[in-house]
């Protein structure tokens, strides 16, 4: 068909060549130039996961191979039993009364692995609940009652402010000063800061879902929730001052002697909103009066060094929820996803930094 | 291979338009949700995945009815580096449009993630979980992707050179709607 073809098409004269040729050349130009600009090259401003986490990561030590956030941790199994009590408000399948495998974490929210425990303010925890059906619950949940901001350009400016100063090798005070003055959102948070007391243990700590979540139940309705992982052991307050001469890992000995004593178990606390409560603001406390529901335990059993522990691998993305739990529109929760990527993407390229133990046999388990 | 036709057949032509719809889609979706803190992030990455596997299937049928059915020649008198050109730019897109989702569901695998298509239909994994595992196969979906996209860029030039310049009929033999030629 090509030479009848040719027979009707008129050679083209060569400016009419040169026009159709720059056409060509402006689609592929024009393709190229919006590929770049959703990849946001042309955006140098944009905030990418790439400049959070690269913020997160210069905050003192060598993050290389760990975590960028809560860096300092400690892996944990054991089970969560589900009372049956939530069901009427999620079709989630772990939340069906039953027992269900947990691999969690224990870590503090600094960004230097070898940070020494008195550095931790926030303390954190992390579950990764297995149903049978191979759904998975991951929540990483802080002993603060409410985040510190409440959107992603908010935390990126405070993390900024903990930067490392190159010249001094430490944060510059008055950066954090000039934060909370900018950021009065901050305020609920701060004053927990202060006032809290400090302890000496992971044990005695409620540890609190921060952003809310929705339950979505057998009819399809949703509801607006928190949750909280609330201690059975009574927190023991010591001075902050006195934790400078308990070594830099008390909270890692705390928590192995206590479990060669016996599991240690938490309350999950289902909060459930009442309408104007907020959904999209984790640094605002909802009013204390709210339905609390006690859905089930959680029996921590035993405690792994990270560097061979089972939770070393796993990415405690919180928006990686069962059927029944869905995120809220906080927007806080993309962001997280979006920068756990990025950092367990760094910190599985980065094994050399942080070797397995060496195991005699076999390798590692 | 089948000789003597001088254009694809209607399931090979409908196959490729919707499958060029998508691919763009998802490499478009891919480049921009790995860039973004913002609330797109969880709809792009819900999309990106099933989407994948749609491509990951349709992948599969359209090979089949390519090695049934095959392609129209190409033209006579095509200088053989173009030809050589276009055999080749069409087996990397074949390879390309099989490889990525594979690469992207063996990542997930070895990330330790579920892989979710919607609700709690969920994929098996297919690698075990291993993070240097997770990193390589991470690293080569971005690496095939940017592979995949200047790849079109250039098929979509050399489509336009045969719509336009040399005015053979190659374009009319994919072209869902009259041919441009004149």
């Amino acid at each position: 068909m090509s030479d009848e073809d040719l027979t009707r098409h008129p050679p083209l004269s060569p400016s009419a060549v040169a026009r159709r040729l720059a056409v060509i050349a402006g689609v592929v130009f024009a393709s190229a130039l919006a590929f770049a600009y959703a990849g946001g090259w042309l955006t140098p401003d944009r905030l990418t996961p790439t400049r959070m986490v690269a913020a997160l990561s210069d905050r003192g030590g060598n993050p290389l191979g760990h975590r960028r956030n809560h860096a300092k941790g400690i892996c944990f199994t054991g089970v969560f039993q589900a009372n049956g009590a939530a069901s009427q408000y999620s079709v989630a399948p772990m939340l069906v009364t039953g027992t269900y495998p947990v691999i969690g974490r224990f870590a503090i929210a600094v960004g230097n692995p070898d940070a020494s425990d008195m550095m931790g303010r926030v303390k954190s925890m992390a579950v990764r609940i297995i149903s049978p059906d191979g759904q998975e619950w991951r929540s990483g949940m802080n002993n603060s009652p409410v985040f510190v901001v409440s959107n992603p350009r908010d935390f990126y400016e405070l993390t900024l402010a903990q930067d490392i100063n190159m010249a001094s090798g430490k944060p510059d005070p008055a950066a954090m000063k000039r934060f909370s003055a900018t950021h009065p959102d901050s305020a609920p948070f701060a004053e927990w800061s202060q006032a809290a007391p400090w302890t000496t243990s992971w044990a005695d700590q409620a540890y609190n879902s921060l952003n809310a979540f929705r339950f979505i139940d057998a009819g399809g309705v949703s509801h607006l929730v928190r949750w909280s992982m609330e201690p059975t052991v009574s927190p023991t307050p010591v001075a902050q001052a006195a934790l400078a001469s308990m070594g830099p890992d008390f909270l890692e000995h705390d928590l192995v002697r206590r479990l060669s004593d016996s599991p240690l178990t938490w309350h999950l606390m289902v909060t459930l909103a009442e309408p104007g409560d907020p959904s999209n603001d984790a640094a605002k406390a909802w009013p204390s009066d709210r339905k609390r529901v006690d859905v089930g335990a959680l029996s921590v059993q035993k405690a792994e060094v990270e560097a061979d522990g089972p939770c070393r691998d796993f990415n405690y993305d919180p928006t990686i929820l069962p059927t029944g739990i869905a995120v809220s529109d906080d927007p806080l929760l993309p962001a997280r996803s979006a920068a756990y990527a990025e950092s367990f993407d760094l910190r599985t390229a980065e094994v050399a930094d942080y070797p397995y133990s060496p195991r005699p046999a076999g390798g590692r388990p | 291979m089948r000789t003597g036709r001088d254009a694809f057949s209607g399931m090979q032509r409908v196959l490729h338009w919707l499958m060029a719809i998508m691919v763009l889609a998802m490499l478009f979706i891919g480049v921009s949700m790995v860039s973004t803190l913002q609330p797109r992030f969880l709809t792009l990455i819900s999309i990106h995945k099933p989407l994948g596997i749609a491509i990951l299937a349709l992948a599969m049928l359209r090979l089949g009815v390519r090695l049934r059915l095959g392609a129209p020649p190409l033209p006579d008198d095509l200088p053989w580096a173009q030809a050589l050109a276009a055999k080749l730019s069409h087996f990397l897109l074949y390879a390309l449009l099989i490889a990525m989702p594979l690469v992207g569901w063996g990542m997930l695998s070895a990330g330790g993630y579920p892989i979710v298509l919607y609700g709690s239909l969920h994929l098996p994994a297919i690698l075990p979980h291993d993070d240097q595992l997770h990193a390589i196969l991470r690293t080569t979906h971005t690496v095939l992707a940017y592979i995949f996209f200047a790849t079109i860029l250039l098929h979509v030039a050399a489509a336009l050179f045969h719509a336009l310049i040399r005015r053979d009929g190659v374009f009319r033999a994919m072209a869902v709607i009259g041919p441009p030629n004149r």
